[in-house]
């Protein structure tokens, strides 16, 4: 059964308030139509995790700019002056975690653990707050899973059933962001038949996708 | 040859045929231009791919592929795509070679501090950290001051990266080992002194008897 959804109705199932992963890095592999949609929905004190804010007119950054978001957690916001300026300015709270720790997390949430250990960040502020655990002679910081309530995932295809596949740089978070959330939406730069996608080419299998929105071409 | 330049030839005099290679975005990235002639490494851009490479010619972007700074990129034949977990598992898991990295200030215990001035830039430590503690070599390329102030202090004011030792300073004026003693003065740039560069320098630094001039051409 196709999982394809109309763009609005899609987007409208998402509440203001909501806890969303936004996949990409810069920008690239972020679903440019779903960000469209968020702020043409007018959507509220979101909380984004995510790599980066990007810049103010580029993808996450946009959201950024309409105040629709209440919380970042993010590994890096220096590209983008208006996040560093509503941080500063106590308007959007922001909690930087290590990249490296970030995708773990993210991971960790999607893969049914607590959280994990990881070296980064030991004896810095990242410390701060956590458990420190010495396993073996080596100190760990535990670091806490994340999970959202929604994923909102960029591919380069997807067939109607929801397996993706990815393009270069563009997967980035996109594949852990997507078993990490309660209901994954998916925008595909294409849709194509089922059985298209070899098996052995599909990142992401079809039983973690809700719903499909298309980015530009639909075959079949 | 501008000090830039000279940094970034001195840095890739370290790397290794075979070497993966991270390197950090500004100064760093100017050592891939640099490699010795018969010297193959592989570059990693940490938001996931190995065998990054300039963009092969203009009107060749792909929209798909950047790195870590969201800029163009082209890919050598024989590059790797993955997502951030593989990409930081490479890191973490001491199957990276070498990174280069930036600095804001590196103290006498060799820590590096390169993430944040608190109240003024709070960019975020973006891979940075894991880079620090996981890459099997740490190479700092970065200029000797900031505005007539040194950045190589007694103990870093800043947030650290990481309390790990880095390996291996290179600047416009010097490179510099830390050491489980201090940080050791292992040779000095072209027309430089060595009084020179304890002038410019706010840590104690270990001067052996013979410090030799870089092996850098113009």
């Amino acid at each position: 059964m196709s999982k394809v959804r109309k763009l609005e109705d899609t987007v409208a199932m998402i509440p203001d308030g909501a806890v969303l992963m936004i996949g990409g890095f810069m920008g690239v592999g972020t679903p440019p139509h779903l960000i469209d949609e968020l702020l043409r929905q007018n959507k509220r004190n979101l909380t984004v995790i995510a790599n980066d804010t990007a810049r103010p007119a580029v993808g996450i950054g946009r959201l950024i700019a309409a105040k629709a978001v209440r919380k970042v957690i993010a590994s890096h916001i220096g590209t983008n002056p208006e996040t560093q300026r509503q941080m500063i300015a106590g308007e959007t709270e922001v909690e930087l975690v290590p990249q490296g720790t970030l995708a773990e997390r993210v991971r960790a949430g999607g893969f049914g653990l607590g959280g994990v250990l990881t070296p980064t960040g030991v004896g810095t502020v990242v410390e701060d707050g956590k458990q420190r655990i010495e396993l073996d002679g080596t100190v760990y910081l535990l670091e806490k899973a994340l999970k959202a309530d929604f994923a909102l995932i960029a591919a380069k295809r997807a067939d109607y059933l929801g397996n993706l596949e990815y393009a270069l740089t563009a997967r980035n978070f996109n594949p852990l962001m997507a078993m990490a959330a309660e209901t994954v939406i998916v925008e595909a730069e294409d849709i194509v038949p089922v059985g298209v996608i070899p098996p052995d080419s599909v990142v992401t299998p079809n039983v973690l996708v809700d719903c499909l929105v298309a980015k530009e071409h639909r075959h079949g | 040859m501008d000090e830039k330049t000279l940094i970034a030839k001195r840095v890739a005099l370290e790397l290794r045929p075979g070497n993966l290679v991270n390197l950090g975005i500004g100064l760093p990235t100017m050592v891939a231009a640099h490699l010795p002639a018969g010297v193959n490494v592989f570059f990693q851009s940490e938001n996931g791919i190995i065998g990054m490479a300039p963009v092969p010619e203009p009107g060749a972007e792909n929209e798909d592929l950047s790195d870590a700074g969201g800029s163009p990129i082209g890919a050598v034949p024989g590059a790797a795509s993955f997502d951030s977990a593989m990409s930081f598992g490479l890191i973490r898991g001491g199957h990276l070679d070498v990174t280069v990295l930036g600095g804001l200030q590196i103290d006498e215990e060799g820590r590096l501090a390169n993430w944040m001035v608190p109240g003024k830039m709070v960019p975020g430590m973006g891979g940075a950290m894991d880079l620090v503690s996981g890459a099997k070599r740490v190479i700092v390329a970065m200029q000797h001051s900031a505005k007539g102030t040194p950045k190589i202090v007694k103990r870093c004011e800043l947030p650290l990266t990481s309390v790990r030792r880095v390996d291996l300073i290179v600047t416009e004026l010097a490179v510099i080992e830390p050491t489980d003693k201090g940080l050791v003065l292992r040779e000095i740039a072209p027309g430089v002194t060595v009084a020179d560069v304890l002038a410019q320098t706010g840590a104690e630094l270990i001067v052996p008897s013979v410090v030799p001039t870089m092996p850098v051409g113009a």
